[in-house]
């Protein structure tokens, strides 16, 4: 569609309900502040920055994301000493080793030339992301893994889109990836790549929200029963447990339940006890919880 | 446009966006005082947004901002009190406003100003000069506390005096200088290419071997990259610690003199950055400096708004990935015992490393029951007993751990 990017600046009303819904079309419900968040990133052309506890889904973004636009999506994972070779380029030694044996007696500059060319050049996710016809979405995982030195060395290629290999020279980016960074605050970040990124904070869902995440993941959840379980989650989050439940045990459980033919959580509360453990993922949490306090939790649920 | 009947003419649209680019300039002055970090680059994509008709709603434009302008969770959650009391002229119910107290004091460039407002003034009337001199101390005195301020000529005699003392300066600098060996570098997960190494860097070997055809004669490793651990030490300058405090600003200066890289910061109802000061060569004019900044010692402790205003204006410029951050307090906190648990919290995720000295500990029967004490304790990895040199040097072993 060439007049679609044209219609995106002019619209960005019509274009948020138009991103809300083919966000929803790939399985994920966005409230409309991240509908926002996702024009804006085309328009301005920044990365955006997802922050929220763990199991809140900040990584489903990505993915629903790249559905939404019928691409790729390419996932950098990182952590503590991740650099360069693993996230940029790698060569390729075993090929360019046979290659020199192959090419033995020819002179040391044409070799130089041919094995440090594209042909043995290995992609990583940040190279590959920026070398694709269509535009990818580039998910950058749990960036506060990594160490601040690959924070810099990421910032600058976020501002340029350009990476220079010595051996090869500078490529340029063909595509503009949209790029998609999530944190769980582990570490703070640099206040520079703070500053390069949209931001958005994402939040445990509300009851309304999550009932309807799990009718559109788990097939046979019926409403009344989605909204019942969205409740109790939300009454288990306010409990103090160790680890709180995030939308992935959700519909773990909302899964378990439905494949146990669960219709009402009132008709069986031994197996409702019984299945927390797909939210409860500690001991600790496990015996806090015990019989009378499920029950009553399960008293509040209308 | 077509609403209004005739067209409106250009000069007219001129005046509009001068108009609203106005206020938008304002809007941004008001976030940078609220601490957000906002630069000319977020300026002109905010008037991108506005040109966009993303300012067709309040609502609309105010999520946009929200995402643009927010760096942090805080900022996230502060953001539509901000914008409602801007644009929409409602109040916000808690404004968090923190000042930068104890900078003005000792920032030079205020201090010119001063200075140079003053001699102009003096050219016209030579007696001006005095009153002037004098209102700089009264102003500071009225962000603290009054009695605080009266007693912080006494500890500035006593305490900041006997760090002339040769031979104890001698001692501090001696343990200052073992703990700055076992604690020097920690090493990094990150490996930079050395000849001798523990992994073959094959990128580099290969490269370097094209001349002999591929076979790799000499080799290039990676080796484990070093960084020096950098210490931050915060030390409580209250009523209650005055027993101590010479003892560990002796110390804070072997640590600056020893370590690579140390910072130090005092505090007691304010904070004062003193690196600058404990660094200088004439100890005599140290020794002044310092008692300016001591200023308000003595006086109650308010470490939760102490912690504030480090994590608000210093944390980012002086803490990297490898830092220990070292507090040295009673944790009798004056203030709001919740607050310190939130700064507290925050300092915690920016640092490697919470170290908590309590000398009070070497007391028999101490608990902590202080309510400072037992909001901190949930985001301190070592919390020890020092109240001399002697008990600093036996805390080295753990030291070295962190």
């Amino acid at each position: 569609m060439p007049g679609h990017d044209e219609k995106r600046n002019a619209l960005p009303m019509k274009d948020r309900k138009e991103i809300a819904q083919a966000l929803a079309a790939s399985g994920y419900i966005a409230d409309g502040e991240l509908a926002t968040a996702i024009s804006l990133m085309a328009l301005l052309r920044r990365p955006l920055l997802l922050e929220g506890e763990a199991g809140v889904g900040k990584t489903e973004v990505a993915k629903a994301l790249a559905a939404a636009h019928a691409t790729e999506l390419i996932r950098l994972q990182c952590y503590e000493g991740l650099d360069q070779s693993s996230a940029l380029y790698e060569w390729n030694y075993q090929r360019q080793l046979l290659a020199i044996q192959a090419h033995r007696g020819d002179k040391a500059d044409a070799i130089e030339d041919q094995i440090f060319s594209e042909k043995y050049l290995l992609e990583r996710p940040l190279l590959a992301a920026i070398r694709r016809d269509k535009p990818p979405v580039l998910l950058i995982d749990e960036i506060d893994r990594a160490d601040d030195e690959f924070e810099a060395f990421l910032l600058e290629l976020l501002s340029d889109f350009q990476v220079s290999i010595p051996e090869l020279g500078t490529i340029t980016a063909i595509t503009i990836p949209h790029v998609i960074l999530t944190s769980n605050g582990t570490r703070e970040l640099s206040d520079a790549l703070r500053r390069r990124c949209l931001y958005h904070y994402v939040d445990y869902p509300d009851v309304d929200r999550e009932a309807r995440i799990i009718m559109a993941r788990i097939a046979g959840a019926g409403a009344s029963l989605s909204l019942q379980i969205a409740r109790l989650v939300e009454s288990i989050r306010k409990e103090e447990l160790r680890k709180v439940p995030g939308v992935a045990e959700t519909l773990d459980w909302a899964a378990a339940l439905v494949g146990l033919d669960v219709r009402d959580l009132h008709d069986s509360p031994e197996i409702v006890h019984e299945t927390l453990m797909c939210l409860l993922k500690t001991h600790e949490d496990k015996s806090r919880v015990t019989r009378e306090v499920t029950e009553r939790l399960l008293g509040k649920v209308a | 446009m077509s609403c209004c009947g005739a067209s409106p003419d250009y000069e007219e649209i001129d005046e509009v966006s001068r108009l609203v680019s106005a206020k938008l300039a304002a809007f941004l002055k008001t976030l940078r005082d609220n601490a957000y970090a906002v630069g000319l680059h977020e300026g002109r994509d905010a008037a991108a947004l506005i040109a966009a008709g993303y300012a067709e709603t309040p609502g609309l434009l105010r999520v946009a901002f929200k995402h643009l302008f927010s760096a942090r969770k805080s900022d996230w959650d502060r953001f539509d009190g901000l914008f409602d009391a801007f644009w929409l002229g409602r109040r916000v119910k808690s404004r968090s406003i923190t000042t930068g107290s104890a900078k003005p004091a000792n920032n030079p460039s205020l201090k010119s100003l001063q200075d140079s407002q003053s001699e102009r003034a003096g050219n016209e009337a030579a007696t001006d000069q005095i009153p002037s001199a004098d209102e700089a101390p009264g102003d500071r005195s009225g962000e603290g506390r009054m009695e605080g301020a009266s007693r912080a000529d006494n500890l500035a005699e006593v305490d900041f005096r006997k760090l002339a003392d040769p031979d104890q300066i001698e001692q501090a600098h001696a343990a200052a200088a073992r703990l700055a060996r076992i604690m020097r570098t920690r090493l990094t997960r990150r490996d930079l290419a050395r000849r001798r190494g523990y992994r073959l860097d094959l990128r580099r070997t290969i490269h370097s071997n094209i001349s002999h055809g591929g076979v790799p004669i000499s080799l290039v490793k990676r080796q484990r990259k070093e960084k020096p651990l950098r210490l931050i030490m915060l030390l409580d300058a209250s009523g209650s610690m005055s027993m101590y405090t010479g003892v560990f600003l002796r110390f804070i200066h072997g640590v600056l003199d020893e370590f690579r890289e140390a910072e130090a910061f005092l505090f007691h109802t304010r904070l004062a950055y003193v690196s600058d000061a404990m660094k200088e060569k004439d100890p005599a004019r140290a020794l002044d400096r310092l008692s300016i900044m001591a200023q308000g010692a003595g006086g109650g402790t308010r470490i939760g708004e102490s912690l504030q205003t480090f994590n608000r204006w210093h944390a980012a410029r002086v803490i990297h990935s490898r830092s220990c951050v070292m507090i040295v307090s009673d944790g009798y906190e004056t203030g709001d015992a919740a607050l310190l648990g939130r700064e507290m919290a925050a300092l915690a995720r920016r640092c490697r490393r919470i170290v908590w000295l309590n000398p009070m500990m070497a007391w028999q029967g101490y608990a902590p029951e202080a309510a400072g004490i037992k909001a901190a304790l949930p985001h301190i990895d070592l919390y020890a007993p020092a109240n001399t040199l002697k008990s600093l040097a036996e805390l080295e072993p753990y030291l070295a751990d962190l």
